[in-house]
């Protein structure tokens, strides 16, 4: 190790005689020393810099937040194999928020007082990343959130890098209502914050459009008897069920909407969701969805070289049995975008990182190409997929261009 | 009526003493604020397992729903912090400014009529304590009147709990869903989330928890206390001997669920949120596991449970982030296991004894001071109460 760092040492000393713009850049990458790179004391030194990943891999949530822990990983490893970040290897320090809300809180802080950490990739439901957001604000740290969810929060201290409510269901809607003549819609979800805030945008604007919606009904979180929906669904004869139901409950619901004689892939109505993922048919069933179609920034059969590559990848280090849903792909670009972020800074300090992450963009991506917009969400386009049998979206439409994430839609209140 | 060296024997002092030692002065002096305020968190729980020593070791009534009057103490002090942290001018972004942001969500535009008092303190400081209280006490009318007990007790208890939860998280305009009241930043224009606060926060968690533990202790050596003992193995004797037992019963289920109330608002003000999480039937549960490992029988043990167990979470699940519930399993398991009556009970049968021992080789006698009898019907020494209580049912 010292050796060859003594040799680089003299390679860029020669660099630096001979043209002072290279060199330059090349000590900020290679030699600069951890307190040029660090003002704030956090753990870093000159080889290594301390992050955190702080998901549920006990409780309830482990089964969904699994897969983003997994991505965070590989994404971190990738990065060290290619050199880390300023010429300094990640190591990550990982702690279970047990998907309880209170230990969170608890860990985050311990991850920003105690360890110091340069970030923290992490959380997964809303009320996890509400529970932190305070002590991210308190200590100046800095969050790379994975999840889709419902907007309506723009903090200094987060980098969203899934979509905002209104990228997924804008594009979604226009999609059905020009491609498939949809005029009347049956709005149905969990009974939580995400779902009644989409459901919100979705019904302002399905009306902007001129058109009808028939009912919107919720039912709590891991409810499992949806037969008087379906009954109430059937007799209102809407063009589209625009679904929005999470977790165990989905397995309920998809499983008596094909027992009550409602065959999706003949689209009378047509199944519109934004949060079913290749992860949830796993639990639900191909063969029970198969025909529905569903509005979200990735899909893992997309056929380009980063996913190619990225699918790869992932199976190699986690199993071939392995499925890869929209989530879990947001939570690779993490690193990445943060790896982006702190090199452009020259810092590991999270100011300069915040100052640095807008216009951050991500040419690699698995899905393509993002960008860290001013307001901390991603510049990214929404795809459309539709299920099928073996539990994988075939990708139908891509926006042209990329959704602008607005957390706070001002018509849509 | 008692003398303080009855409610206080030496033995008694001296645990007090050493706990006291032990959290106002070790515990400060050896961690940094960050686990300070940990240790300040698991205190409030011993709250919660201080009551149901009460309830549950003496009185025998076992709650799987301690969680309610938790988490009600709790919301009441949420609600207050909410509603200053909702100043219009810090809510001017939402299209209601004024009122708690996860309202605006969900297309409040007024206060709920409820949420109105909480602006004053002094309304908040009442309704934290008496809002759970009330509760348990109609809870206790309706149950122990009818002469429900037992097991029928825990489970309906349990199905308050759940329904608690359901309620809380169906109606989130009112109370903020499954998120809970999140980002509590002053408590009267002072900032909450500084070190400096959380010290002293740690303090008042104290002295409340001392105040408790001597109300505890003052019941316990009372003529009260004895009464429970008795109610808990012989209910009917006790019934026939004249006294109302469900009178008892619900007394001693209000201190608990007073209790708890007190260690949910303390939890509030420390942690800086409130969520249904803590009302629902995983913490009660595990609340009386706290309780349990402790001793059930040992107010002193409760307070060591509380710490002990949460401490051991923390330290598990930092080191093995994958595996550390199962290190709890093992944990609760071997307790239960090897010690029925909780670790309070190493301290009484291996601990004890062997101190006595040596102060009889010494030559000096063990003094037994003779107890005065206060209650012509109970011929046992507070000792011997003691003994009687090992041997405790549910």
């Amino acid at each position: 190790m010292t050796t060859t760092r003594g040799i680089t040492t003299k390679v860029s000393s020669v660099l630096k005689k001979l043209a002072l713009p290279i060199a330059l850049s090349l000590a900020a990458s290679n030699l600069a020393h951890a307190e040029s790179v660090n003002t704030t004391g956090l753990a870093v030194t000159d080889d290594t810099v301390k992050v955190g990943i702080l998901h549920s891999v006990t409780g309830t949530m482990a089964i969904s937040e699994t897969g983003s822990v997994q991505a965070e990983k590989l994404a971190i490893e990738q990065i060290n194999a290619m050199g880390g970040v300023l010429g300094r290897k990640i190591e990550y320090i990982q702690e279970d928020g047990a998907s309880d809300w209170p230990t969170f809180a608890e860990k985050s802080k311990k991850l920003l007082v105690n360890d110091k950490v340069a970030a923290v990739f992490g959380c997964w439901t809303s009320a996890s990343r509400k529970a932190v957001l305070p002590v991210f604000e308190q200590y100046n740290g800095m969050l790379y959130y994975p999840t889709f969810y419902e907007g309506l929060e723009q903090s200094p201290n987060v980098i969203y890098t899934g979509q905002e409510a209104t990228q997924q269901i804008l594009a979604g809607i226009d999609w059905v209502v020009k491609n498939k003549g949809a005029k009347k819609f049956f709005l149905l979800g969990s009974d939580y914050i995400w779902p009644r805030t989409a459901n919100k945008i979705a019904r302002k604007h399905i009306e902007k459009l001129g058109l009808k919606v028939s009912g919107e009904e919720y039912y709590p979180l891991g409810h499992t008897q949806f037969n008087s929906v379906i009954n109430k669904i059937k007799l209102k004869k809407p063009d589209v069920i625009y679904a929005i139901v999470v977790g165990g409950s989905n397995v309920a619901f998809y499983k008596q909407l094909k027992a009550a004689g409602i065959d999706m892939t003949k689209e009378k109505p047509l199944v519109l969701t934004i949060s079913v993922t290749e992860d949830e048919i796993l639990g639900i069933g191909g063969e029970n969805i198969e025909g529905a179609y569903a509005a979200m920034k990735y899909f893992q059969s997309m056929e380009n070289e980063n996913n190619k590559a990225f699918v790869k990848a992932f199976k190699e280090r986690w199993g071939d049995d392995i499925v890869i849903g929209d989530v879990t792909q947001a939570a690779y670009l993490g690193p990445w975008l943060w790896k982006a972020a702190v090199e452009k800074a020259g810092s590991f300090d999270i100011d300069k990182v915040r100052a640095a992450s807008p216009g951050i963009e991500l040419t690699t991506a698995p899905e393509g190409y993002v960008r860290i917009h001013e307001n901390h969400h991603l510049w990214s386009k929404t795809r459309i997929g539709l299920a099928k049998k073996d539990g994988q979206y075939d990708l139908i439409y891509e926006t042209d261009e990329l959704m602008e994430p607005n957390p706070f839609p001002v018509g849509y209140k | 009526m008692n003398s303080l060296k009855q409610i206080f024997p030496k033995g008694d002092l001296i645990a007090f003493a050493i706990l006291a030692v032990l959290l106002a002065v070790v515990f400060p002096l050896a961690m940094d604020v960050f686990r300070l305020n940990l240790v300040g968190k698991y205190l409030t729980y011993a709250f919660v397992a201080l009551g149901l020593v009460l309830c549950w070791g003496y009185g025998g009534i076992l709650s799987l729903g301690q969680g309610i009057f938790f988490g009600l103490g709790g919301y009441c002090m949420a609600m207050f912090l909410k509603l200053e942290a909702s100043s219009p001018e810090n809510t001017a972004i939402q299209s209601t400014p004024g009122i708690p942001d996860f309202m605006d969500w969900n297309q409040l535009t007024e206060l709920p009529w409820f949420w109105e008092p909480f602006h004053s303190l002094s309304f908040t400081i009442i309704a934290v304590m008496l809002v759970p209280t009330v509760f348990a006490f109609f809870i206790g009318l309706a149950m122990f009147k009818r002469r429900v007990g037992g097991v029928y007790f825990a489970i309906i208890t349990q199905a308050i709990a759940a329904i608690l939860t359901i309620l809380i998280i169906g109606q989130q305009g009112y109370t903020g869903g499954v998120n809970g009241i999140t980002d509590l930043r002053t408590f009267l224009g002072w900032d909450i989330r500084t070190d400096s606060a959380k010290v002293i926060l740690y303090f008042v968690n104290l002295v409340l928890l001392f105040t408790c533990l001597v109300i505890a202790q003052i019941i316990r050596k009372n003529k009260l206390g004895r009464i429970l003992v008795a109610m808990r193995g012989r209910e009917e004797r006790v019934r026939f001997s004249g006294y109302d037992v469900a009178n008892f019963k619900i007394f001693v289920f209000c201190i608990g669920a007073l209790f708890a109330a007190l260690g949910g608002a303390m939890f509030t003000l420390q942690v800086g949120f409130m969520s249904p999480t803590f009302v629902g039937i995983v913490p009660s549960i595990e609340m009386v596991i706290l309780c349990a490992v402790g001793g059930r029988l040992s107010i002193f043990g409760a307070i060591y449970g509380a710490l002990l167990v949460n401490f051991a979470k923390t330290s598990f699940s930092e080191s093995f982030p994958e595996l550390w519930l199962f290190a709890m399993g093992a944990l609760f398991i071997s307790v239960v296991l090897f010690f029925p009556n909780g670790l309070a009970s190493v301290y009484q049968d291996h601990i004890v004894p062997r101190f006595k021992k040596r102060f009889k080789k010494q030559g000096k006698p063990v003094a037994v001071k003779p107890r005065v009898q206060t209650a012509k019907n109970q011929p046992n020494t507070t000792e011997k109460t003691d003994d009687v209580l090992t041997g405790g049912t549910l």
